[in-house]
């Protein structure tokens, strides 16, 4: 196999570049590498607007000299380049400090076993068939309604990535990956209101896209319901996440018992572990061994075994999600997340998004956020939002202009219900979450 | 020697590649009958330092390199890079992008060296401007003066971090422009505690310059002064109002309003398209008559500023608002030519693996006649908001987001107590209509900013004078 050779020759490059790393002094190094390939077709108006041919690669070097460190990367994958890539590592570890924290995880926690993960699905399509894909998107979505009246277009990307990662361990392995999306954005406009919203389908076979007709409808129904928005008056009132936004809660969650904001204090979650986070109803887990899904590894970005395991249940958080340098610094050991969550899944509740709208009766149903107003540090958490009034657990009207407020520690408490319409697309996956109260700031 | 065979020599004499070569591939995107055609060559050097925990902590050195080659025909673009700067690797990428346009006649062209333009930013390489031990030692001292400023001082993190740059980009009327670009920045956050209670504060900057700029006037440690100062403030401020209500922008990085409220709405892609709350006002009112705002890619070494654009062309002074009216947009070449103006010389990437678009450079109102303390004591109640963390728009409705770092309550014409974590949302297309008084003190930000458009992200810079706007949401948690 073509592909197998190529990953072959990647690692040869890897095993080099530790080589050259032990030859200049070094007592351990770790190295990566990584290829990806795609094309990015986007049409506008029903006509071709951009053909993009991807092709990239990179190479990085972190080199140890007993407990000091140095980082290189470069762009080329020269023999000569490796060379000064490895010697530009080494000359920046004679300045840093030694730390007694640092260091190649233990060898122990190393994956071993390289299950398939099914993630590698290589989507033989042309330029021209991307196109008309697209098209077939972009036109469902313009012709959907007359309020549709101008379209940012619809786009079909295509990628295949080659990551080896290797250390002076032994360890060294390279994988396969492809992704694949579809994706349409339109404007919709009635009197003086114009909006835009979008839709989008990502897989790693393109067989498990969506639709390009279903999208290109999403597209156009999440951009016609927006019109004529309006604002609210300030008050407090129960919010749903719609699904597809929900996962940022989580992530803020994640960001909070994560080792790096951990041992530098600046989490709303400190010495959180075996203490009820959320209610007793909560269930979240991580499962970077599912078959073909978005965040699925074997191991994380130091080589660490990856494993499915309980974050949180009964509502009590059971862990944190730490690296190797992170987790030295906590006393503890790397949970196989550096580089973050794989495949986190909050257990999905009874309710549909129809029977939350019902639960929450009366109140804000939020589906787009935007701004950084979140803080890890003090969980104080105030956000740009649009989405729609509801009362009797039924929409009422479209809202904008608007903000939600409140504390994150509080939020998380005060969860009433996560909803089984889960958004399977993301790496955090999530049904609707409804919170009890939040502050609302608007007219 | 000229920035262009400066940047020759960086780029093109290591890859073996001559000025026949760049011609064969131009005459290979110009077999298709293509309105406009480009190649770009880049090659960066960038390093980073981190001071943490009292110790130094990390450093990285990173080389990035690689050339796009870019084909436009009508409003279509075939677009192909690769890090490998080989001609047989870019004729071949010449190959699969001049499918975008009709077969066409084989074209001959000739490299023009592009004319001397004004150079706004020193050549010399900012990596070497001081010895790593001079960079270990800059970071320790402003470690050490900073943990000295107060006892409830936890923790502090100082990064310093510098990019040399050199583009080339060769146009298909076969002129070829260089530019060698420099940057540097620091930051130093720190984390203060008391009786349990924890905050944060930052503060950084930089420019189109070399390390000494950190040196120069104690700026390193004056970075560590703001930033521990902030972080106090934040230990005293209690919940911010939620509501609609007047607030007072403070001078330099609240400019950000106007980089989110307007300026990305003035982008020449989204009006060309119609996508944009500013599509077609041109001559219209869009803010009170006291603004006037520019985007200037010129200002002599900020971060916001280039000689050149990504497209080769020269960066200008141009006016968006002027006493409220809108005045135009700012252009790439490709929208430009499809609108019927000229490029203002905002066509910027990220790199050679993407495409270049219109973006902002340094953004900015010009000041106008009022003290800043009169603008605060002619306001009964309200908030002032002196500095903000990021921001954020929505430019086809206009709704715009920006959150504030540190802010105050204003009660009868004084700042009486901080509030935190108030995030400020309203509409771009009005929100400047709302601006009742505009300050003497124009001030542009330390260097900061970074602006992300379609996955992009590119250096920035914003400045405002202290602006009062009459009735923006303010999003509190105490209704
Ligand atoms: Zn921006």
């Amino acid at each position: 196999m073509q592909n197998q050779q190529e990953v072959n020759r990647l690692k040869d490059i890897v095993q080099n570049l530790l080589d050259e790393a032990k030859q200049q002094g070094a007592t351990a190094a770790e190295a990566g590498l990584s290829q990806e390939n795609g094309l990015s077709v986007s049409v506008r108006l029903g006509d071709v607007e951009t053909i993009e041919h991807h092709c990239s690669q990179g190479l990085g070097i972190t080199v140890y000299f007993g407990q000091r460190k140095g980082s290189a990367s470069t762009t080329d994958l020269s023999v000569e380049s490796i060379k000064e890539t490895v010697s530009a590592a080494c000359s920046i570890a004679r300045y840093t400090s030694e730390d007694e924290y640092a260091g190649l995880p233990e060898k122990a926690l190393l994956a071993t076993s390289f299950p398939d993960l099914d993630v590698n699905h290589p989507w033989a399509i042309t330029a021209d068939e991307a196109i008309a894909l697209a098209i077939e998107c972009e036109d469902a979505a313009r012709h959907y309604d007359a309020e549709i009246t101008n379209s940012e277009g619809a786009s079909v990307n295509t990628h295949q990535g080659i990551h080896v990662l290797g250390n002076s361990l032994g360890f060294l392995h390279g994988s396969l990956s492809t992704r694949h999306s579809l994706s349409c954005s339109v404007l919709a406009q009635r009197g003086e209101s114009m909006q835009r919203d979008y839709w989008y389908t990502v897989a790693r076979n393109a067989n498990n896209l969506e639709a390009a007709v279903e999208v290109g409808q999403k597209a156009a129904q999440r951009t016609l319901r927006r019109l004529e928005g309006r604002s609210l008056s300030t008050r407090q009132c129960p919010v749903l996440y719609s699904a597809e936004i929900a996962s940022g809660l989580l992530s803020s969650f994640i960001g909070a018992i994560s080792g790096g904001n951990l041992y530098r204090k600046s989490s709303f979650l400190l010495d959180a572990l075996d203490t009820q986070v959320f209610p007793g109803f909560v269930h979240i887990h991580e499962q970077p061994h599912l078959i073909g899904a978005s965040g699925s590894s074997a191991y994380d970005s130091e080589g660490v075994a990856t494993h499915t395991r309980d974050l949180v249940t009964d509502g009590i958080l059971r862990s944190y999600v730490l690296g190797t340098y992170s987790a030295r610094k906590l006393g503890l050991h790397s949970t196989g997340n550096a580089g973050g969550v794989r495949n986190l899944t909050i257990d999905p509740g009874v309710l549909d998004f129809d029977g939350l709208l019902k639960q929450m009766d009366t109140g804000l149903l939020v589906t787009e956020l935007m701004g950084q107003g979140v803080n890890i540090l003090t969980g104080d958490y105030s956000r740009g939002a649009a989405g729609f009034w509801v009362e009797k657990g039924q929409i009422q009207y479209p809202v904008e202009e608007i903000t939600i407020a409140g504390n994150l520690k509080d939020m998380l408490r005060n969860i009433v219900a996560v909803g089984n319409d889960v958004d399977y697309r993301g790496n955090v996956r999530t049904g609707s979450i409804l919170v009890e109260r939040m502050s609302i700031a608007g007219q | 020697m000229k920035i262009l065979n400066l940047a020759k020599q960086a780029i093109l004499v290591p890859a073996g590649i001559q000025d026949a070569d760049i011609e064969k591939i131009m005459a290979r995107l110009l077999t298709s009958s293509v309105d406009a055609a480009d190649i770009y060559f880049q090659s960066s050097h960038s390093e980073s330092w981190v001071m943490e925990g009292g110790i130094i902590k990390e450093g990285s050195h990173s080389i990035e390199q690689g050339a796009g080659v870019r084909a436009v025909s009508g409003e279509k673009t075939g677009f192909a890079y690769s890090d490998r700067i080989e001609l047989p690797v870019l004729l071949e990428a010449a190959n699969n992008v001049r499918a975008i346009g009709r077969q066409g006649q084989e074209a001959q062209i000739g490299l023009i060296h592009a004319a001397n333009t004004v150079q706004y930013y020193p050549v010399a390489n900012p990596l070497k401007s001081l010895g790593e031990q001079q960079k270990i030692d800059l970071l320790r001292q402003v470690d050490t003066q900073t943990r000295k400023l107060d006892h409830r001082i936890e923790e502090v993190i100082i990064s310093l971090s510098g990019v040399h740059e050199t583009i080339l980009v060769a146009n298909q009327d076969g002129s070829l422009a260089g530019d060698i670009r420099p940057l540097v920045r620091m930051n130093v956050s720190v984390i203060v505690v008391e009786n349990g209670r924890r905050e944060q504060g930052s503060m950084g900057g930089g420019g189109r310059s070399d390390y000494n700029y950190f040196v120069e006037l104690n700026r390193g440690l004056e970075y560590g002064r703001e930033a521990v100062r902030q972080a106090l403030v934040n230990l005293e401020a209690q919940e911010a109002p939620a509501g609609n209500m007047t607030v007072v922008l403070g001078s330099g990085w609240p400019g950000i309003l106007l980089h989110e409220a307007i300026g990305h709405g003035l982008e020449g892609d989204f009006n060309r398209k119609g996508t944009s709350a500013f599509s077609g006002r041109v001559g219209e009112r869009v803010a009170s008559d006291l603004c006037t705002v520019v985007d200037d890619g010129t200002i002599p070494g900020r971060r916001g500023s280039l000689s050149i654009d990504d497209e080769g062309t020269p960066t200008e002074n141009t006016v968006l608002i002027e006493n409220g009216i809108l005045k135009g947009y700012m252009q790439d070449k490709l929208n430009a030519r499809l609108m019927g103006v000229k490029s203002t010389g905002n066509g910027r990437r990220e790199s050679y693996a993407s495409l270049p678009m219109p973006r902002m450079t340094n953004t900015y109102m010009l000041a106008g006649k009022y003290n800043p303390e009169e603008i605060i004591k002619s306001v009964k109640k309200g908030l002032y908001a002196k500095n903000f963390a990021g921001g954020q728009v929505d430019i086809t409705s206009g709704k715009f987001v920006f959150s504030a770092s540190e802010a105050y309550l204003i009660e009868d014409g004084k700042i009486t107590r901080p509030v935190k974590g108030a995030t400020l949302i309203g509409n771009g297309p009005d929100v400047l209509t709302k601006v009742s008084m505009v300050g003497t003190d124009l001030e542009l930000d330390s260097g900061v900013g970074s602006c992300g458009k379609e996955g992009q992200s590119v250096p920035v810079g914003v400045g405002q004078p202290t602006l009062k706007i009459d009735g923006i949401t303010v999003g509190g948690t105490s209704v």
